[in-house]
């Protein structure tokens, strides 16, 4: 119960005219900055760093979370409207939000990713309040080969059901894996795959590739279909937005099991983006007609969007009470507390009850204010889809590339884009599916990072990876995800052909 | 007439030449170039830097934070080289401006950047779990000897200044450790508190926490004398309570990180100028000494010939281990 009469004394220090009014600008800005690919909210919050000088601190991490929320938010809707994912956890959102906005039902998909998007934080924020103490020392378990588990599932969740034939996933998976690998190692600290360019130093930037592997490569195949967006025509109706509402309930199991991935994910540094794809995987494996995702279900916009959230939001409880960021801007705004005098870690819970709580309680406040005024702009964003595509279309051209280029301010990432723009649009034509290599992308080299470490551990032996419960259990989850599907529909299609014969 | 137009317009000329002559300042937006991410030990020495300057108005002009911490760090050394005789462009780093060009084969040498200050020494010490049954750096390193390569020293980074030192323990002690390179110094002091690590030689910023929390405690620090006075931090131990390794048996008189900032090469002595009495100003700031105390650096002002003098020593030690290790990278 301690936890609670901390919780309500936080939500005396976070609800002031003051603070609500940091809350709105910042999810306002952090919508703005979460809809432009490539600005997304580490580069945002790092650059309200400077601002927040002249606040004392829990006003600061009120007005850089509150921007965090909102660019979670906006990530959604560009991934949604035009396949361009705003944010990197809203990469999965694309493959059943954008089918649903061609349908028409752009207005559903939106109100579809909000809404989940409020409750997937709700849940995180809820268990944050109730196991601030347990979840810090479950997460101190992590060491090398258990975070090696954790992304070996992630992968397996993930591709253990793939619609695609296994070769193509297999190569699409091994190009992700490849370009993850460029720049500097972090454990041999060997320079690897730049041929000699400096530009390559820091390795292919993962954003500056969605963007153009979706954003310009889903232009490509649409000035090949005619130059048109099949989403025109779509209804604006707000009734729409409380029919939507209206439905949610349908997912509870969906919503539920997100909702714990995104936990575990925020907790455990994998990430937002892991948890979303993890997320979006298993919803996939857990579905009946498994094969229907990526055609516009709902179940694929629910599951990423919940697991996002909740993760980002749980992400705030390893920054603030172990001093690791589970997510890059996480990791910015830790930069942000260690200025303004904090120390992150097991005692900043006992001795900056007002802060650490203010903060908690400002996520509740936050992300209620984040779901009204999204929902509030869903009829004007899928509006925008009714623009002909000859003005619309320039404009995404002109977003990509300058989204590409604030990534790290490098002219030669725009290269990058044109390249990625073409191999997304080969790599749609000839069926291989994006996903894979998005993924390897991702987690490829924190994966690969957290092998070498093992193996450097237990001297080369793969036994270090069942070598306590908590490994044990997540290995053999992941490797039963990974062989039982395609098990199950050998055995079905053999069971189906026993009687014909 | 014309004689005296063009006296009139010389003297015009040199009016307004001459106060650019005298005194340099910046005229348009400063970038603040970071070899970290956002978030890491040099990123917070660089926007501490920006507090101190903008709210004691010791600069005008904005300043923008850019962070280019790819190839640890190379990346913005390599930035720095591009943009050869910018004034408005500082760099910020530790000693890995100077060392990185030993390791790893890089586009830029030690030559591109003009060095201007250096403003703090971050300490580093031996850390170890708290029930760990090492009390002392002599157990631990009794214990390493005794099962060679058993033992795993964790820290940030490859070939970086963790390995560096925990191999320069190795070369003084005779004992030998098993190094496991993680990505941040908060990730490693994680590590050793979970107890997948055996010790780690964090700087003391990075382990504060969990040492307040009593998961960890500290054996030593390597420097000549021991840390300024404090409030008790861990088991009513402070700052000044943890031997120097020296005192504890380990004959390493003292390893620390310099905090340095630097100018891309070919700019005006003016402009180094000016900053090095930025700089100068910055240290004397509250907010300065006040990261200095929370950080629980050293305060050192090294400038000018100080500085070159400083970088020279810590270089010629540094390669030393280097080569013993076998690291410099092949000509």
């Amino acid at each position: 119960m301690g936890n609670l009469d901390l919780l309500m004394h936080g939500f005396g220090v976070a609800i002031t005219p003051m603070h609500l009014m940091l809350m709105v600008g910042g999810v306002l800005m952090g919508l703005v900055v979460g809809v432009l690919p490539g600005l997304g909210a580490p580069n945002g919050v790092s650059l309200l760093i400077p601002l927040t000088f002249a606040l004392d601190p829990t006003s600061a991490i009120i007005l850089l979370s509150s921007m965090y929320w909102g660019a979670l938010f906006g990530g959604s809707t560009t991934s949604i409207l035009f396949n361009i994912p705003g944010e990197p956890s809203s990469v999965a959102t694309t493959f059943d939000g954008y089918p649903m906005a061609r349908k028409g039902e752009s207005t559903r998909a939106l109100t579809l990713a909000f809404m989940s998007a409020g409750v997937g934080a709700l849940i995180g924020v809820i268990v944050i309040t109730l196991l601030a103490g347990w979840a810090s020392n479950f997460a101190l378990q992590f060491g090398a080969p258990e975070y090696f588990a954790v992304y070996f599932l992630a992968f397996a969740a993930f591709i253990g059901m793939g619609s695609a034939s296994p070769a193509k996933t297999l190569v699409s998976l091994t190009t992700g894996l490849l370009l993850s690998t460029v720049g500097m190692d972090t454990v041999t600290g060997e320079i690897r795959l730049t041929f000699g360019l400096d530009q390559l130093l820091s390795g292919i930037s993962f954003l500056v590739v969605v963007i153009g592997l979706f954003g310009i490569g889903e232009l490509l195949s649409t000035v090949q279909e005619g130059l048109r967006f099949r989403g025109v025509g779509s209804k604006i109706d707000l009734r729409d937005v409380l029919r939507t509402i209206a439905e949610l309930p349908r997912y509870w199991a969906t919503t539920i099991r997100s909702g714990l991935i995104g936990i575990w994910m925020g907790i455990t540094p994998g990430g937002p983006t892991a948890a979303s794809f993890m997320s979006y995987g298993i919803a996939r494996q857990a579905s009946r007609k498994g094969e229907a995702f990526g055609t516009g279900r709902p179940e694929g916009i629910v599951a990423p969007e919940t697991a996002d959230h909740s993760a980002g939001s749980c992400a705030m409880l390893p920054m603030l009470a172990l001093g690791v960021p589970s997510s890059a801007t996480a990791a910015v705004m830790m930069g942000g507390l260690m200025i303004w005098g904090l120390t992150p870690g097991p005692m900043l819970f006992a001795t900056k009850p007002d802060f650490v709580w203010g903060l908690i309680a400002s996520m509740y406040v936050s992300n209620l204010i984040g779901v009204i005024l999204v929902l509030a702009t869903v009829p004007m964003f899928a509006a925008l889809l009714r623009i002909p595509f000859a003005i619309i279309g320039p404009m995404i051209v002109v977003i990509c590339f300058v989204g590409a280029y604030t990534v790290s301010s490098a002219s030669f990432d725009l290269w990058l884009v044109l390249l990625f723009g073409l191999v997304g649009y080969l790599f749609t034509k000839l069926g291989y599916p994006l996903a894979p290599l998005v993924l390897a992308m991702v987690l490829g080299h924190k994966a690969e990072n957290a092998f070498h470490q093992s193996m450097i551990l237990s001297n080369g032996s793969l036994e270090i990876f069942f070598s306590n419960t908590l490994v044990t259990s997540i290995m053999l989850i992941a490797l039963a995800l990974l062989i039982l599907p395609k098990t199950l529909q050998l055995g079905s299609r053999l069971r189906r052909k026993a009687p014909v014969e | 007439m014309t004689k005296i137009k063009t006296a009139l317009l010389t003297a015009a000329a040199v009016m307004v030449a001459a106060p650019a002559m005298a005194e340099w300042a910046p005229n348009r937006p400063i970038e603040f170039v970071v070899a970290s991410g956002a978030g890491g030990g040099t990123d917070n020495f660089a926007r501490t830097i920006q507090s101190a300057l903008t709210r004691n108005d010791i600069v005008d002009a904005p300043m923008v934070v850019l962070n280019k911490g790819g190839g640890s760090g190379a990346e913005a050394f390599l930035y720095a080289r591009q943009n050869a005789g910018d004034p408005n462009k500082l760099i910020f780093g530790t000693n890995n401006v100077y060392l990185l060009p030993y390791v790893a084969k890089l586009a830029y040498t030690t030559e591109d950047l003009q060095p201007v200050a250096t403003l703090a020494l971050d300490e580093f010490l031996v850390w170890v779990k708290a029930d760990s049954p090492y009390e002392s750096i002599t157990d631990l390193i009794d214990a390493a000897k005794e099962a060679p390569g058993t033992i795993t020293f964790g820290g940030s980074q490859s070939k970086d200044t963790d390995e560096t030192l925990v191999a320069l323990i190795e070369q003084v002690s005779g004992a030998d450790f098993k190094y496991v390179p993680f990505n941040g110094g908060g990730e490693t002091g994680v590590q050793l508190a979970g107890g997948h690590i055996a010790a780690n030689v964090n700087n003391p910023n990075e382990n504060i926490g969990q040492w307040q929390a009593g998961a960890v405690r500290p054996l030593c620090v390597f420097s000549p004398e021991r840390m300024a006075e404090s409030e008790p931090i861990g088991d009513d131990m402070g700052w000044h309570d943890i031997p120097t390794c020296k005192e504890a048996g380990l004959d390493i008189e003292s390893y620390q990180m310099p905090r340095t900032v630097w100018l891309p090469k070919d700019t005006d002595p003016e402009v180094v100028a000016f900053y090095e009495d930025a700089m100068k100003k910055v240290a004397e700031t509250p907010e300065w000494q006040d990261y200095l105390t929370k950080t629980s650096q050293t305060g050192a002002v090294l400038l000018d010939e100080e500085l070159a003098s400083f970088i020279q020593t810590n270089e010629d030690n540094t390669v030393k281990v280097f080569q013993a290790e076998g690291w410099t990278a092949a000509e």
